[in-house]
């Protein structure tokens, strides 16, 4: 039984950028373009909209991406705090304390990191897993609108909608159920 | 005749089948507590309770290894859910915590009795304010989504703060859900048994569920090649009780086996062969009854050293078989001649081991009693029985040929007496003296564990699996004690204050408490009080909302929570009951009769050194002093490792005292048995130069001496003394039979295979005692012959 399930495990790994490349269209282009890119390193805005705030909470930092599957938030202001996601562990170190979790521990907690980590590493398969995927534009102007497939998931988040150019990342917006989005602008370091 | 015989075998069969039932119907206990003081000071009897019972002694530590990444993390999820519903676990974890959800509702329900922000200033405006400004913080963080359902009720972070404050502790890394060691091949579970660590029965129960639970799941997940490798007290006392066990039977019947054939083929006689082991059953039978009786159970340990009395017992019907058998008068003549050297003999080990009665340690007190009682038996069954139940054709091989060639070997010049054994004798007397002054300060193991039954290869699985874990060692702890559970609790709480700027300035790494659990009554009575009625509460949100442009409207959920928290009742511990929190309080606290301890583990500072500075630690809590008022507490820093080494030590050196009484003891029963001084110190000197030498040489070879060694001495005199006993015979009136040479040839032979024996049994405390009696047993016998003969 293990072994099935890790040699399935092993063989969606392997095949996810050839998977990619059998996508015909646009959106395989935009797959294969992203999953070639192996570093990136980008600055970040934070806005979340919240009924409870009167006016948006802010954050500002930096993001940080490694192929194939490491990802680090640092954010700067207004608590400083660094998350990274390395394989399935997510290590959030805030106020001097480090804590790990595990990924599949917090099924909930997972898409939101998984959007993000998924689209830069153009693992389609992984996206399709978790969501069903919505592709708007060209490869050189896009948009992901990615809606959780969990009903657990999607009893908060409404979706996530990714935009970017070519196999840069722009904006990664969130949606919650009940009107509350974070809206994330991403730009490149001069 | 027949009448005194029947009465005698009457009495003989009578104390047999008591002894049999007492035994059959004892108490055996194989933990540490042989070896822990049987009336304790108050800081001995905190230090044996958590020897015993601490939550130290309860872990048990669980590692996975082989197989794929994936299997060992499915085999431990597994694992862990089956163990987490069985009540013989008080605690499971593996980094899978399956109360998480029931633990956050709990605190949530509670935060305000819990956390310990709370009081007047905390819901004050400005004290909202700046509490609410790192809620508006934390809602523009990734953590956000998870806590914003949480805002509305809570929107000062108390339930947050409250998880914080419990997982401080650094757990191992996970991997695939479950944690493991840091290369990542061992997958790592904790349990903490529901019973003492004292309770072997119940621990044996534990492993073999946790083992059952192994199987299982390896099976259910389709797992090959997975080991499970446990550790842990509870692990050490089952493994060491299941060797004593093994090593008595084996060692048992090996040696029994071995001085079977020895005394069939002297004897060629198999009614002596049966007669002469029945000294030996009833010696080892009154000697286990006799413990139990004297001290209510009967410790393991105790039971292996039975295995040794067949060596000495077997002695005294070889003596009254070869000495009585081909004597002119038979058994008759040897009760008259022969029988009081034996019964001096006897006397003299009886004095020996008495000396072990008045120790403070249940151990040698029981080794003692065991010991004398056994050869009291044993003496007895020769003198009276043996002679009743002798056939009457009995015979045996004549040794007296045997006898004469020894005697000739060792007079070759007609009996002329030399100087040269003595002047050989001075020098190895002041050789091995020398010597052990040399090593004088290596000479002695003074830590408990080298008593340790457990071998080295399950140390070392201990000690990895502990450095996986980042191990929980509890090694160094508060203790507060008080006469009632708010009592300790509040102690707890001072305590813990007390100790907050030691963990700041990073002298201790932090401090665990029951309170952080449960605060005491006081405590959460506080904090209820300073909870702000209805009407004032909302002004102060209104205004300290304004500021952080939060909608205080939508905080009315937070003003109704604070109002029925205003009213709830104050917790008690059935309130935790489901909780993991309710483990985490159980594991830290302590309760017997009339008396409460709540118990404070130090953490070592990150990075620090492994060992904690306690100085520091006692002057804080010294300065602190004592709890006010009625309900106060006292605080113990305990160093558990130390401790019990010291304790270890005191009892090394107990021994010791007690030893050279014994020595004491037996020299003057000597001089007044023998009415000579001289013969006294004539009979003692091979004894001494035996000791003397096996001590010398083992401390050449690098071992170190723990109290077994000191008791296989003390047997090397108890039984030494018969054989130059019976040599100083020789050299008295009547001496000449060359059947007391060849009876003492082959009590040594059986004496030195029977202790030979117990060095290959795998049970480091019986190798000690092996390793120094057998050597001891054969050169007593060979001083003996050499010196005594040329006084």
């Amino acid at each position: 039984m293990i072994r099935r399930v890790s040699a399935s495990a092993a063989l969606l790994l392997s095949s996810a950028a050839a998977l990619s490349q059998q996508v015909p269209g646009e959106l395989g282009e935009l797959m294969r373009q992203l999953a070639a890119r192996r570093h990136g390193e980008v600055s970040f805005v934070e806005q979340h909209f919240l009924k409870l705030l009167k006016r948006p909470a802010e954050s500002y930092g930096e993001l940080t991406y490694d192929a194939p599957d490491r990802l680090e938030k640092r954010t700067v202001e207004p608590k400083p705090e660094t998350l990274t996601l390395a394989g399935d562990v997510l290590t959030v170190v805030r106020g001097g304390r480090s804590r790990a979790l595990d990924l599949k521990s917090y099924p909930t907690l997972a898409p939101f990191i998984e959007s993000i980590r998924a689209t830069l590493a153009g693992d389609l398969p992984t996206l399709q897993r978790l969501f069903t995927v919505d592709f708007a534009g060209t490869a050189a102007r896009w948009r992901l609108t990615l809606t959780p497939r969990d009903a657990q998931v999607a009893k908060t988040v409404s979706h996530v909608r990714i935009e970017g150019a070519g196999s840069t990342l722009t904006t990664v917006e969130i949606v919650e159920t009940d009107g509350d989005r974070s809206l994330m602008t991403l730009r490149e370091h001069p | 005749m027949s009448a005194r015989r029947a009465a005698v075998l009457a009495a003989w069969l009578c104390s047999v089948a008591v002894s049999a039932a007492v035994a059959l119907h004892a108490r055996y206990i194989t933990d540490l507590s042989a070896f822990l003081p049987a009336h304790p000071t108050p800081q001995q009897r905190i230090l044996v309770e958590q020897l015993r019972d601490g939550p130290a002694s309860r872990l048990l530590l669980v590692g996975i290894e082989g197989g794929s990444r994936l299997a060992r993390a499915a085999v431990s999820i597994d694992m862990g859910q089956r163990l987490r519903t069985d009540p013989e676990f008080a605690s499971v974890s593996n980094g899978q915590e399956a109360s998480a959800d029931r633990d956050r509702d709990f605190l949530f329900a509670h935060r305000y009795l819990l956390s310990d922000a709370v009081d007047a200033r905390h819901f004050s405006a400005a004290g909202l304010a700046t509490a609410m400004r790192d809620t508006v913080a934390d809602l523009a963080s990734p953590e956000g989504l998870v806590i914003k359902s949480l805002v509305p009720h809570d929107p000062t972070g108390e339930t947050l703060h409250i998880i914080d404050g419990l997982s401080h502790i650094p757990a191992p890394q996970l991997q695939d859900g479950v944690w493991s060691s840091g290369d990542g091949k061992r997958a790592l579970l904790v349990a903490q048994t529901a019973a003492a660590g004292s309770d072997t029965d119940a621990q044996e129960h534990a492993i073999g569920a946790a083992r059952a639970a192994f199987d299982t799941a390896a099976r259910d997940v389709g797992a090959q090649h997975l080991e499970l490798r446990l550790s842990g007290p509870g692990v050490f006392a089952v493994a060491s009780r299941a060797g004593i066990e093994r090593a008595v039977v084996r060692l048992s019947i090996a040696s029994s086996a071995v001085i079977v054939l020895i005394l069939l083929t002297v004897y060629r006689s198999f009614a002596a062969l049966l007669l002469g082991l029945l000294p030996v059953a009833t010696g080892a039978l009154v000697g286990i009854a006799a413990v139990a009786l004297i001290f209510g159970a009967v410790h393991g340990i105790t039971l292996g050293f039975g295995v040794t009395l067949i060596g000495e017992s077997v002695d005294y019907s070889i003596y009254f078989f070869i000495q009585s058998a081909h004597g002119d008068a038979g058994a008759a003549s040897w009760q008259r001649r022969l029988w009081p050297t034996m019964r001096l003999g006897m006397l003299t080990s009886v004095c020996g081991f008495a000396s072990l009665l008045p120790s403070g340690f249940p151990g040698l007190a029981q080794l003692g009693a065991y010991s004398i009682s056994g050869l009291i038996a044993a003496a007895a069954v020769t003198r009276f029985v043996l002679p009743e139940l002798i056939p009457r054709r009995f015979a045996i091989r004549d040794l007296a040929p045997l006898g004469a060639r020894v005697t000739a070997w060792m007079e070759p010049a007609g009996g002329a007496r030399s100087r040269v054994p003595w002047a050989l004798a001075l020098a190895l007397a002041g050789v091995t003296v020398g010597a052990l002054v040399l090593a004088r300060d290596t000479l002695w193991n003074r830590e408990l564990s080298r008593l340790s039954p457990a071998s080295p290869a399950q140390q070392r699985i201990d000690a990895e699996l502990r450095a996986d874990l980042g191990a929980p060692d509890s090694l160094d702890l508060v203790v507060v004690s008080g006469a009632s559970l708010e009592a300790v609790l509040r102690g707890a709480e001072r305590a813990a204050l007390t100790l907050a700027p030691l963990t700041n300035a990073h002298v201790i790494g932090g401090v665990d408490s029951p309170s952080n659990y449960l605060p005491s009554l006081a405590t959460q009575g506080a904090r209820r009080d300073s909870l702000p009625p209805a009407g004032e509460l909302r002004e102060n949100l209104d205004r300290a909302a304004r500021g952080l442009g939060l909608d205080s409207g939508a905080l009315t959920p937070f003003l109704d929570d604070v109002e029925a928290a205003r009213h709830a009742s104050l917790l008690s511990p059935a309130d935790l009951a489901g909780t993991s929190l309710a483990a985490g309080l159980g594991a830290l606290l302590m309760h017997s009769g009339e008396r409460w301890s709540a118990l404070l583990p130090l953490r070592t500072a990150p990075g620090g050194a492994s060992d904690i500075d306690l100085a520091p630690v006692r002057a804080a809590l010294a300065a602190a002093g004592p709890g006010t008022g009625g309900e106060s507490a006292s605080v113990h820093v305990l160093d558990l490792k130390r401790e019990s080494d010291a304790l270890y030590d005191e009892y090394l050196h107990e021994a010791m005292r007690l030893s050279l009484a014994g020595l004491a003891a037996i020299a003057a029963l000597l001089w007044f048995a023998l009415r000579s001084l001289r013969r006294a110190a004539l009979v003692l000197t091979p004894l001494v130069l035996a000791v003397l030498t096996v001590a010398a040489v083992l401390a050449l070879c690098g071992v170190e001496l723990t109290i077994l060694h000191l008791v296989g001495m003390l047997l090397i005199v108890a039984v030494g003394s018969n054989y130059a006993l019976f040599f100083d015979r020789r050299e008295g009136a009547d001496s000449g039979s060359p059947l007391t040479l060849a009876s003492l040839l082959l009590a040594n032979l059986c004496t030195v295979i029977g202790f030979g024996l117990l060095s290959f049994s795998g049970v480091p405390v019986l190798e000690a005692l092996g390793i120094t009696v057998a050597p001891g047993a054969f050169l007593a016998l060979l001083y003996a012959a050499l010196l005594i003969r040329h006084a």
